[in-house]
């Protein structure tokens, strides 16, 4: 039934178990994969009021534009490869095989590790040539963004561990499918925020 | 994906059993106990305001007579208090306590749907709550900026509480926020995914739509505070201008250019806004279901109610600048914000009338819950027809920032949320614990409450009318206001004192019935919702025992025609009760019956 | 049964609260009454609703409480009642917004023929400029503030020079003109009210805000500040004159110009010195105080505090009722003639070694720290040096016996409570911080490790 109908129901005239034998969950998904998705509602809320905040600021006077680090480019390839390995670990876990999952789905990690590395790297760079945070709100904004950005990765770095060492110490594809699957659309998800991201700080 | 049934809840959740004292009520993972634990560290951060709002209304009242603050703990204490109500108190108790107390049992499900996340939650928002308690212990106190914060006088010179206070109040927020979010996504999930067999959305008691709701604005509305929480301390800390223009601090040029302070304000009240419903929509959703289940009445026009919900919770996100009427935003905004503020006074009237609709030919069970439920009606019209005025943008030019504005946020979200706090708090008291509340003390309790407050907020709003401005220590001597408005303020803070210490009441009440209430049996408002059909009460872990329930029918089939009582438990089948649609109901025939 | 009565006895209770009630808004003194029009239709609008849906809800509540053999009739909802009750609420919605959109159409629309001033707000004072002959005001920015052009009016700019530039929190307009004000600050929001114009409107660092209203009864206002701006929010007042066109002319010819105030010659201490000897009297050949002739110490003291007490001595400003010594000061300020006499004297004040006064006051050092750090250091500065940003003068090395009688004035409304008294003014509030003279003794205290 779908959601308009259901609010349009008038739930006093119906009697009796409407729907099947089970439960039925408003999305046909386990309350994880529901959970995640409002969860990343949530934090695309949180980038889509920073970016509201970085036009708005960059309406006023005293902007000026940040000078385009190189080494985001390489950064950004570090951070596709780290995507990429999480949806080959995904493939693999949903076709139920084992070769391989290991090296892609940790290797999905390691790269965003070193996505995490070249990002404080192009900080001490910047910070080496002048670019401080209070500088300028261009550059206030360019530590803040990838900042949150890092925490969030973090955030599911802390989840990845906990499954890479699950999968390490001989955990089964089946029960770790869900886990793997759901880093994969996390890791997707900070893949988008980070290349709208660029795409604003280097075009601005 | 195929959807994971509850046959795993079930699974799950006997795995968490508690088998020490500590794990079921220090570490515990079931909501009840989690409920009680957000419920009373809420209370008692919430007492805390209350003792600074009785300091200001002493100094206000009777300004030279006590002594008990000078004007940096008067701010302080306008600001503490405000925070720790809306946030701490109100958004915590609601939906952490009440939310998850309920959602669980009313959904017909064993526990959240992440009890971990559930009880990480908990002890989080304690964390945020003893973080914003150690700003009163810093150098300096705590922050005294209002609770709006604004930028630049947050981290000035001239405002108390501008080193550690202040940051101290934004770790805090970002915490409890933290805390917030993990909370919330359990609850959204737990509504959308764990409702037991049969029981669809539009079958959900109200209480859990106001819940449900608020919780997705709060989970949409939070990341606007945390953002400029974080920008702000970005500016405090590291010296950056996200917020803070070119300015003068006691004559010295601070190193700061071009910010924008305006840009906190929206980020702030796009938050701010919201979070007045945050609070408003589960009060709405509780006192809906005290008042239908004491009236003995379905309540009355279920399905707009919970449109309205939907509508009010959509629209509080575009009127968020109605705050900002006068806050040198470009005044052409004000068109529209006053449009849409207006706007959403039908919704929210709507529900009023629909909560008078459903006592009228009810057979209404004045109860102590109810009476709370009742004086919510009469409080809630109060403050939400003042809103008109602030709403209605000219209007707003003389009547905002003074006494106006306080009396009728605090008429809104202040006493009315509050009087459904306490409806609710006695009403599921008998589920909770088991026993009843001594019902004398809790209608002197409601009697104290009520007419107290409104003898505090009435005369109010007439200082507003006369201009008295708000957030001001001491009024000092003006040309247009007479000395008789003293003589208001000392009548008010008498008042103020009479109700402050009459929630003494409310405590003694529940912590003497904790003992020696009566047995209150299963059911004892003849509930018709899931959360009163538990085979034990108060519930055991996992709610229902061996078999989880199935739902019939809404939360809502009291006094149905040929019913065997007055009210239908929902898990009841439809063969053993009477169905209306068999019966060709005809609302325009009832009507006319019950006036023989 | 009680609720229902209750809920009756508190709607009449209102009703006559109302028409009972002495406190309503203060006599409108500009053009604005669509506004006033506009509260009253939604007053009207409201109170019926607010009426009638609660006598309805008493008349529920008491017709069907419970009774034996009642039972509650069945009705889940009823369409077309709410549809209807809610087309009612439209209706009177669109009654109440509809007015209000319109006088806010005329509130964003500035006339033509306003004449433009600026407010400059900063911690805790108003002060206002006005355009000048060209009719024009120069640019200025908070980053060219300093103590000698406080609105940061930029010197380069020609428009700027013939500005009317006000210092103290009174400012006058003249009547039935309309008149645009530009909203500006130095450091904080602020919030530009005038009670009797209705309208108000932020001052935000880093912008300028606006409102327009056409003064239309003379007399003296209170300018309030209604955006909390710290702890010093509830004394920033100021006052506005509205008068006739003839009057204002005069005023206004009366204030310097940006140039002037530029222009000034510099002081000459060595002319202050040659009128200093009567002062030596009982300050001291140095300025270093005499507690005996309760003549304070004098040496170190910023020199516009000293020019600005000269003035209210001359002007009785201060010295009034029960300020005895204050009394004894009024013939000797006389002796100066006029501004520059004060100003050179307040220059070779200046000129004077500042040595610290010797204590004489002993108290509680913590607690004074508290208060003096709480409350005090906002303007005064944590080393209790003043600053001429907010007004406030030099207490760390001065008499402490002085500032404690100071102090006890302030409280005993002797000192600051004169109409002109602007500053002063500000002290009463504050003084309050201290609670006694155990508390100011404890304050002095430790002012006095402040050296």
């Amino acid at each position: 039934m779908s959601l308009f109908k259901q609010l349009t129901d008038k739930p006093w005239e119906r009697k009796g178990v409407i729907g099947g034998l089970r439960p039925e969950g408003v999305f046909e998904s386990p309350p994880e994969r529901v959970a995640l998705g409002l969860f990343l509602t949530v934090a695309s809320v949180i980038f889509s009021l920073l970016a509201v905040s970085y036009v708005l600021r960059m309406s006023l006077p005293d902007w000026t534009p940040l000078a385009d680090p190189s080494q985001l480019w390489l950064n950004t390839a570090l951070l596709v490869i780290s995507s990429v390995l999480f949806q080959w670990a995904r493939n693999t876990a949903n076709a139920g095989k084992q070769k391989n999952l290991m090296t892609a789905f940790v290797g999905g990690g390691v790269f965003a590790l070193l996505f995490i590395a070249g990002q404080m790297l192009t900080w001490d760079n910047l910070q080496a040539s002048g670019y401080f945070m209070a500088s300028n709100p261009a550059n206030s904004f360019f530590y803040l963004l990838t900042g949150i950005h890092i925490a969030h990765l973090l955030g599911g770095l802390w989840v990845w561990s906990k499954s890479s060492i699950r999968l390490i110490s001989g955990g089964k594809p089946e029960d770790l499918r869900l886990s793997i699957e759901l880093c994969t659309l996390y890791w997707h998800f900070l893949l988008i925020v980070w290349l709208i991201m660029f795409a604003m700080l280097s075009n601005t | 994906m195929a959807y994971v049934p509850l046959a795993d809840q079930d699974a799950e959740t006997e795995m968490h059993h508690p088998h020490s004292w500590v794990t079921k009520y220090v570490w515990s993972q079931d909501h009840k106990v989690i409920a009680i634990q957000y419920g009373g560290i809420a209370i008692a951060v919430g007492c805390v305001a209350l003792v600074l709002s009785l300091l200001m209304r002493m100094q206000l009242g009777f300004p030279e007579t006590f002594d008990l603050i000078d004007p940096s703990s008067y701010y302080q204490s306008v600001t503490m208090h405000g925070m720790i109500m809306v946030v701490y108190l109100l958004t915590a108790l609601f939906l952490g306590g009440f939310g998850n107390y309920l959602i669980p049992l009313m959904c017909g499900a064993r526990d959240m749907v992440f009890p971990f996340l559930n009880m990480l939650s908990v002890w989080v928002y304690l964390l945020s709550v003893l973080i914003l308690m150690a700003s009163f212990f810093v150098g300096g106190g705590p922050t005294g900026a209002g609770w709006t914060l604004y930028p630049p006088q947050t981290s000035m010179a001239g405002t108390p509480g501008n080193g550690m206070g202040i940051i101290l109040m934004l770790v805090s927020l970002a915490v409890f926020i933290v805390a917030f979010t993990m909370g919330g996504l359990n609850y959204v999930t737990t509504v959308f995914q764990y409702r037991c067999r049969g029981l669809t959305m539009m079958r959900l008691p109200l209480s859990v739509w106001g819940i449900l709701v608020a919780t997705i604005l709060g989970l949409f509305a939070f990341p606007a505070l945390l953002v400029s929480a974080v920008m702000m301390l970005f500016d405090t800390l590291l010296g950056t201008s996200f917020f803070m223009p070119a300015i003068i601090e006691s004559g010295t040029p601070l190193d700061y250019d071009g910010g924008s302070p305006i840009l906190f304000q929206h980020l702030f009240w796009f938050f701010g806004h919201p979070e007045v419903y945050i609070v408003a929509l589960p009060a709405f959703g509780l006192v809906s279901d005290v008042l239908s289940t004491h009236a003995r009445k379905n309540i009355f026009g279920y399905r707009m109610m919970v449109w309205a919900i939907i509508a009010i919770g959509g629209l509080s996100f575009i009127v968020w600048a109605h705050h900002m009427y006068v806050s040198g935003m470009n005044p052409y905004f004000g068109f529209f914000f006053a449009t849409t503020t207006l706007i959403i006074a039908v919704p929210t009237a709507l529900k009023v009338y629909n909560w008078v609709l459903t006592l009228w030919e009810g057979d209404i069970r004045l109860n102590a819950p109810m009476y709370f439920a009742i004086g919510f009606i009469f409080t809630f019209i109060h403050g939400g027809l003042t809103g008109l005025f602030l709403g209605n943008v000219v209007i707003d030019l003389p009547l905002s920032d003074t006494y106006f504005v306080v009396a009728h946020f605090h008429m809104v979200m202040g006493v009315s949320p509050v009087l459904v706090l306490f409806a609710a708090l006695y009403h599921w008291y008998p589920k909770v614990t088991g026993r009843m509340y001594h019902e004398g003390m809790a209608k002197v309790h409601f009697w104290c409450t009520f007419i107290g407050t409104y003898a505090i907020y009435l005369p109010m709003h007439y200082l507003g009318f006369l201009g008295v401005p708000r957030r001001y220590y001491a009024m000092g001597t003006t040309d247009f206001i007479p000395e008789s408005a003293q003589d208001l303020n000392t009548a008010i803070t008498i008042a103020a004192l009479f109700v402050g210490v009459s929630q003494l009441l409310f405590f003694i009440n529940i912590f003497w019935s904790l003992r020696n209430g009566k047995e209150a049996g299963p059911n004892p408002w003849g509930s018709a919702s899931l959360e009163w059909q538990t085979p034990d009460t108060p519930p055991a872990h996992g709610n229902w025992g061996d078999e989880l329930p199935t739902v019939y029918r809404w939360a809502y089939d009291y006094s149905v025609p040929g019913a065997h009582q007055d009210f239908i438990p929902q898990n009841t089948p439809e063969s053993e009760e009477p169905t209306v649609d068999d019966q060709h109901f005809d609302p325009d025939h009832d009507v006319s019956k019950a006036d023989l | 049964m009680a609720l229902a009565v209750v809920i009756f006895l508190l709607v009449i209770g209102s009703i006559i609260f109302h028409f009972a009630s002495p406190w309503w808004f203060t006599d409108i003194a500009a053009d604005w009454g669509s506004i006033d029009f506009t509260i009253n239709v939604t007053f009207w609008v409201t109170g019926f609703v607010f009426i009638s849906v609660n006598l309805f809800l008493a008349y529920c509540v008491y017709k069907f409480r419970q009774k034996d053999g009642h039972t509650a009739v069945y009705e889940p909802e009823n369409t077309k009642l709410e549809v209807g009750l809610s087309a009612i609420t439209t209706v009177g919605v669109i009654a109440m917004l509809a007015p209000g959109l319109f006088v806010w159409a005329s509130f964003v629309t500035v006339p033509d023929n306003a004449t433009e001033f600026e407010v400059m707000g900063q911690q805790w004072q108003w002060a206002f400029r006005y355009p000048g002959a060209d009719g024009t005001m120069g640019t200025a920015d908070t980053k060219l503030v300093t103590e000698s052009n406080p609105f940061g009016v930029n010197i380069a700019d020609p428009n700027g020079q013939d500005d009317v530039i006000v210092l103290g929190p009174e400012m006058h307009l003249p009547l039935d003109k309309p008149v645009k004000a530009l909203l500006r600050s130095n450091d904080v929001l602020h919030n530009y009210t005038v009670p009797q114009f209705r309208v108000k409107m932020d001052l935000v660092p880093g912008l300028i805000s606006y409102l327009w209203f056409e003064p239309n009864k003379a007399g003296r206002y209170d300018i309030l500040c209604e955006e909390l701006c710290g702890i010093g929010h509830f004394v920033m007042r100021g006052a506005v004159i509205i008068e006739t066109q003839a009057e204002y002319d005069a005023w206004l010819a009366e204030q310097p110009t940006f140039a002037e105030t530029q222009a000034v010659a510099a002081a000459n201490p060595a002319a202050g010195q040659a009128q200093y000897a009567v002062c030596a009297a009982c300050h001291g050949a140095q300025g270093e105080g005499n507690q005996a002739l309760n003549g304070p110490k004098l040496a170190g003291q910023q020199a516009w505090y000293i020019e600005r007490q000269l003035k209210y001595f001359k002007q009785g400003v201060r010295g009034g009722d029960g300020d005895i010594n204050g009394q004894t000061m009024a013939p000797m300020a006389n002796m100066l003639a006029d501004d520059n006499a004060i100003r050179n004297m307040a220059a070779y004040i200046v000129s004077l070694p500042d040595t610290p006064a010797a204590e004489t006051v002993s108290g509680d050092i913590a607690n004074g720290y508290d208060i003096y750090d709480r409350n005090c250091a906002a303007c005064h500065l944590d080393n209790g040096e003043g600053t001429w940003y907010t007004d406030a003068p030099k207490l760390a090395g001065m008499s402490d016996w002085y500032f404690v009688t100071q102090i006890s004035n302030f409280r005993a409304g002797i000192r600051g409570l004169h109409p002109s008294d602007d500053y002063g003014e500000q002290m009463v509030g504050m003084a309050t911080a201290m609670s006694g003279l155990e508390e100011i003794e404890d304050v002095a205290a430790y002012i006095n490790t402040l050296r």
